[in-house]
């Protein structure tokens, strides 16, 4: 019988720091995409009242104790951090396998990240509860703010390392950056 | 030379640097050109093409002449303009467009053969005799051609792009862009101020002035230090705004690390894409050189130039200035320099009504006709009336008056508009929308007007973002800008209008003669405008003087069209993040480090890395590793990692209804439990993609995709789905990344598999079953792709490795092992299955021999387009085998044996190849044109790039176990 | 360039891909003449103005929108979801 040992996507990698900036694998646990079908929303409202949730607005997030659910599409969302509840009416697929994340945090995290991604990272324009789907250079990602100076980054487990690769890259021309000015 | 008490560079800051092998001093806040005219040198280039010794013209961006190699340890950068590279300990930089010395150039024999190198001489006379293009005049034009050389290795140097968002960006600091970026900022608005040199100020650190009662410099630093204690505003130096685009997009390339030597990871170059909401040009406007006879010599200089030598770098280009000019306002230039005790030795004015209150010898209603000195000007020729007389000098500063700087106003087709006035274009008002040009950009000359203008500007953005601001408008002088328009001055002499491009009126003239009428004709005839500087010195010079030889006026000949980029950009910069690795993501598999501490070399796969092969000790080709791996599979058992291949997960009531519509065979009668092949189409009838579908419940479907196909079958599957039947009870999503699934092919498949379930399973062929493996989830589909009895077992991707590595082992302990793309390969051809090699876009399912699986039940996507004409019948190049007893290769094109070998006798072609050491032949899949009516005929493969003509048999393309006996064992 | 995309917003370019004149939305029915197949597949318009085209936002919600824009002035004037089209 064998024995399966599980992997994560960036296994063994260590965090990295530089110029205050803080990139590290972080474990999600499941991760269900939660699709609704035509009519279902009300089954699926009911489905997802005992976790304290609700399907999220476009580009947003909300948790409530270990749980999170976010926006990734018009009528779809991933529920991340619990397993799924029984769900009537919505296509439900577990995705937790799908997906490595990264934790960029630290002051000049947004700073390495417009590096990356086309988006508007001000704070007015992208306060901590949002999520949206863009890309990371040219990987398809999702990006969420978990606070003024953190974030979070979804990229498909296939590509983590190109993802670390070039987040860690971007750092280095910041903190690079940040050392001309002494 | 250096004046004391000058200037805005720190003395306390020596700095030393190297140019063309000689070192030098300068100070920390110099341009590598205000250092040079320093140390008192001049010369510093050569010209594109007369190679007419060339020194320091303007102190900005726009400079023609001085361009000049910087040497890094690891980059050799050419085309460097010395205006705009500051010192910086170390620096080493030589001249270029030269051939042997600066001074004594071998390639200024050109310049005596001037008479045959005027305009369009490239159209005439390199025109015959034919034979001599490709021997000689090729290789010489090649050899003269371009400026500057790299280093001929890669730029090792880092790059950077980045993206900025703001409410309001501000292009230029001088009074206009200050201004406008401290209402804006005091509002509280996103402000990007982004200036191209290295400090703030604009034109107020040269011209001085006063400002709200200071001196314009206590103003400027005021309102600098206000802009950086202010957290919505960001100052971005060294940063040129070089294009607008739609939608408020900019580019601008900041030059992050050029002025210092290289540092680790410190990026050269940033290319910035700034989205704006609104947008203030205050760019300033450019001053613009007078042509005369000679007008090239080093020691000619714009007279602002001169200015923000003497003014901000403490530096006289001359011992003796001498001022032609036609503005009052050039006059500073004069009264400047002898304020700081430089001689000027006369001042030459056009204009002859014009003042003459200068402490020195001025020149009312008089011309520059002529200058002396061969490496540098010694003397000018005055002619005043019918008097001409020369006056020694060794610096001629000339002012033609200004042109606005309205580049980026034009980047979205706006024609500007043509100021009689100021004898100059001005924007066009909402050229680019969102974007007010303000201050000199627009025309406004005095520091009021550019205040008062940046001002107003920001005001009512800020007006518009909802914002309130209180600020008043500090005072400043508002005089006059009056000019007389001079273009050109009459004279026999060459006079230059393109310094960079060697573009002389005559050559204007000359163009206009021969039909070249069009101000656009006239460019591309002359090249007037297409140098490094893009005509920035010389465009409206240069139609000036067309609109003169053309008998008609300036506003009628119009001006040619200004495109981004605004400074010439390096494509490291533009590219930045795109070398190399860079270039696309890499797709790792589970698998991927077992198979690389196994030796398999990897091959890129549609961004997936995939083993090619996996070597054994004692093979030293790959076709012998490949070999053992397709009989290893054929006789024992085979394990390869096949999770690339796309993966859709497909649920709802609609599922199959869904699949139905996608796939040309019927999705929805599949019993659960069951998998079945599926061809897809494109709406015009050819081959999209093909794979298998399994029906894991009764509204849940599991797709296969190709692994080069994925994004793109997803992309077509949202389409109709939304375009179609978006109320369909449907949905799906993607799982190609969510499993790792595992091919295991061969007779001993079967004991493999059952020696690892948790409880064995007896699935018929196209079947599939959910299994637990060690406590997991996994699921078990029959199906193969090798044409061996075959399993694909799919695992979470977190247990992806640990498996892949378990069934290797096992598989070797059975005879079998992995085997890598290569065997793949083979074993597919051997068996006649088709990849996108064969389902290459311009197929139909006629064509693959599939048209069978176009339901006529049902309606699908293509299939009506797959009926047109055409696509269908004898004519048409078909699926076939291809049988050879030696070498041969895909791309080859297919004869009939004894015909002539051209393009009205080719019969099809090959599409993949491999050696199978299962049939002891080179067997290929390719098109034959009624290929399945000629099986058993021969055919003559014809391979001209690899020189191959073989003669081959056609085949059916399954060769391998036709009746499909081992599959169904 | 930007699109404004009704689900995720303001976004660049580079997020979207570029499909072709929204025409490929009205699919003839099944047996239509082959001349409504050949206008469907092939007969494109190439106005100087108003036009209307299909985008895909790949690098976002994965939503396939109609985009009305001019091709002279490069105004964008509309962008709908394909699955909630109205026409």
């Amino acid at each position: 019988m064998p024995e399966l040992i599980a992997k994560s996507a960036l296994d063994g990698q260590a965090p990295l720091t530089l110029g205050g900036v803080t990139l590290a694998e972080a474990a999600v646990g499941p991760i269900t995409s939660i699709a609704v079908l035509p009519g279902g929303a009300k089954a699926v409202a009911k489905g997802l009242k005992p976790l304290g949730l609700a399907m999220p607005g476009p580009n947003s997030f909300a948790e409530k104790a270990a749980a999170r659910i976010l926006w990734t599409g018009r009528d779809q969302a991933f529920l991340i951090g619990v397993d799924a509840p029984a769900l009537e009416g919505a296509a439900v697929t577990d995705q937790s396998d799908g997906w490595a994340v990264l934790a960029l945090s630290g002051l000049g995290a947004a700073d390495v990240l417009a590096r990356l991604v086309p988006l508007d990272l001000r704070l007015s324009a992208f306060p901590v509860g949002r999520a949206v789907r863009s890309g990371l250079n040219h990987m398809n990602a999702v990006i969420l703010r978990t606070g003024d100076y953190a974030f979070e980054i979804m990229v498909f487990r296939s590509m983590a390392r190109t993802a670390w690769h070039e987040i860690a890259a971007a750092m280095e021309a910041v903190a690079a950056r940040a050392s001309l000015k002494s | 030379m250096r004046i004391d008490g000058k200037g805005l560079i720190d003395r306390t800051k020596p700095v030393r640097f190297r140019f063309d092998g000689k070192d030098y001093a300068g100070y920390k806040g110099d341009t590598l050109a205000s250092a040079l005219l320093a140390n008192d040198v001049r010369l510093v280039g050569r010209s594109f093409k007369y190679h007419r010794p060339r020194g320091v013209l303007t102190a900005g961006s726009e400079e023609p002449n001085a361009l000049v190699e910087v040497i890094g340890a690891k980059n050799q950068t050419p085309n460097v303009r010395a205006t705009v590279q500051e010192v910086f300990e170390g620096l080493v930089a030589q001249s270029q467009n030269r051939m042997g010395s600066l001074r004594f150039d071998l390639l200024a024999v050109n310049d005596y053969l001037a008479p045959f190198l005027s305009a369009g001489f490239y159209y005439k006379t390199f025109m015959w005799p034919r034979a001599f293009w490709e021997g000689l005049y090729e290789p010489l034009i090649r050899r003269a051609a371009g400026l500057g050389s790299l280093s001929g290795k890669h730029d090792e140097g880092v790059y950077e792009k980045a993206f900025a968002f703001c409410d309001v960006l501000v292009i230029g600091s001088g009074p206009a862009g200050l201004m406008a970026a401290l209402t804006a900022g005091r509002s509280g608005a996103d402000v990007i101020l982004a200036e191209e040199s290295h400090s703030l100020g604009g034109r107020l650190l040269s011209d001085g002035g006063v400002i709200g009662g200071l001196p314009a410099g206590e103003w400027v630093a005021q309102v600098v230090a206000e802009l950086q204690a202010l957290p919505n505003v960001r100052i971005m130096l060294r940063t040129t705004v070089t294009g607008a685009y739609d939608h408020g997009t900019y580019g601008a390339l900041e030059r992050v690390g050029l002025h210092k030597s290289a540092r680790p990871n410190l990026p050269r170059e940033c290319f910035w894409r700034i989205v704006a909401g609104h947008t203030v040009l205050a760019a300033g406007a450019l001053e613009r050189p007078v042509a005369f006879e000679d007008n090239d010599r080093p020691g000619i200089m714009m007279a602002s130039a001169v200015r923000t030598y003497l003014n901000r770098y403490g530096v006289s280009p001359g011992k003796r200035v001498t001022l032609f000019a036609n503005t009052d306002a050039a006059r500073a230039t004069a009264r400047d320099l002898m304020a700081a005790g430089v001689t000027v030795a006369g001042i030459i004015d056009p204009r002859p009504d014009a003042f003459s209150v200068e402490d020195c010898p001025v020149h009312v209603g008089a011309e520059v006709i002529g200058t002396r000195g061969r490496l540098g000007l010694s003397a000018i020729t005055v002619r005043k009336g019918a008097e001409t007389f020369e006056i020694e000098t060794d610096c001629l500063a000339m002012s033609g008056g200004w042109n606005p700087t309205i580049h980026l106003t034009c980047h979205m087709n706006g024609r500007p508009r043509w100021s009689e006035d100021l004898a100059a274009f001005v924007p066009m008002e909402g050229a680019v929308p969102g974007l007010v040009a303000v201050g000199a950009a627009n025309g406004s000359m005095s520091t009021h007007g550019a205040l008062a203008t940046g001002h107003a500007a920001a005001l009512r953005m800020v007006d518009a973002l909802g914002r309130k601001v209180s600020i008043d408008l500090p005072a400043a002088e508002d005089a006059p800008y009056q000019l007389r328009a001079l273009w050109a001055v009459e004279g026999k002499g060459r006079a230059w209008l393109d310094f960079a491009n060697d573009v002389t009126t005559k050559d204007v003239k000359q163009a206009a003669q021969e039909g070249f009428r069009s101000v656009e004709h006239m460019k591309r005839y002359t090249t007037q405008g297409m140098a490094p500087d893009q005509g920035k010195n010389s465009n409206v010079a240069a139609l000036a003087v067309l609109a003169d030889a053309t008998g008609r006026g300036i506003a009628e000949t119009g001006v040619t069209t200004f495109r981004p980029p605004y400074v010439p950009v390096s494509i490291a910069a533009m590219g930045a993040g795109g070398r190399a690795e860079g270039f696309a993501p890499q797709r790792f598999l589970t698998s991927d480090q077992a198979s690389r501490d196994r030796g398999a070399p990897m091959i890129e796969a549609g961004l997936w890395y995939r083993p090619s092969y996996f070597p054994k000790p004692g093979e030293s080709t790959w076709r012998e590793a490949c070999d053992r791996e397709v009989t290893m599979v054929r006789q024992a058992v085979g394990v390869a990692d096949v999770s690339t291949l796309g993966k859709i997960d497909i649920q709802g009531k609609d599922a199959g209804r869904f699949l139905d519509f996608v796939y040309t065979n019927t999705f929805s009668t599949l019993p659960v439990g069951r998998v079945r092949y599926g061809l897809m189409l494109r709406e015009d009838g050819m081959v999209l993609d093909d794979g298998t579908s399994a029906r894991l419940g009764e509204g849940h479907y599991l797709m296969t995709t190709t692994t080069a196909a994925a994004g793109l079958v997803m992309r077509h599957l949202d389409f109709v789905h939304q375009a179609f039947c978006a109320d369909w009870q449907v949905r799906f999503i993607s799982v190609t990344e969510s499993w790792a699934q595992f091919a295991v092919a061969g007779p001993k498949a079967r004991a493999l598999v059952n020696s690892f379930l948790e409880t064995p399973v007896e699935l018929p062929f196209m079947g599939v079953a959910p299994v637990r493996i060690g406590g997991v989830n996994a699921r078990l589909f029959r199906i193969s792709f090798s044409g061996e009895e075959g399993y694909e077992i799919a695992v979470p991707t977190r247990y992806g490795e640990a498996l892949f590595r378990d069934l290797v082992a096992r598989a070797e302990t059975m005879g079998g092992g992995p085997y890598g793309m290569e065997a793949l390969n083979v074993l597919r051809i051997e068996k006649g299955f088709i990849t996108h090699a064969e389902i290459h876009g311009r197929v139909t399912a006629h064509d693959i021999g599939m048209e069978k699986m176009v339901s006529a039940k049902k309606n699908c996507i293509g299939k009506e387009a797959a009926t047109r004409p055409g696509l269908w019948g004898p004519e048409r190049e078909q699926l076939v085998g291809l049988k050879a007893a030696e070498a041969i290769s895909a791309g080859a094109h297919l004869f009939v044996p004894g015909t002539e070998v051209h393009r009205e006798t080719d019969q099809g072609y090959v599409t993949s190849v491999g050696w199978s050491p299962t049939e002891g032949a080179w067997l290929a899949l390719g098109f034959l044109k009624d290929g399945r009516a000629r099986i058993g005929q021969k055919v003559r493969l014809v391979d001209h790039l690899r020189g191959i003509d073989v003669i081959c048999e056609v085949c059916n393309p399954v060769f391998h176990d036709p009746e499909g006996e081992k599959l169904r064992a | 360039m930007r699109l404004k995309c009704p689900l995720c917003g303001d976004r660049d370019r580079r997020e979207f891909y570029y499909y072709g004149a929204e025409d490929y939305l009205h699919r003839p029915a099944e047996g239509a003449p082959l001349a409504d197949w050949d206008n469907y597949l092939h007969l494109r318009d190439n106005p100087a103005g108003v036009t209307k085209d299909l985008w895909y936002h790949e690098q976002g919600c994965a939503q396939w929108l109609v985009v009305t824009r001019n091709t002279v002035t490069h105004e964008i004037s509309g962008v709908e979801l394909v699955a909630e089209r109205k026409a």
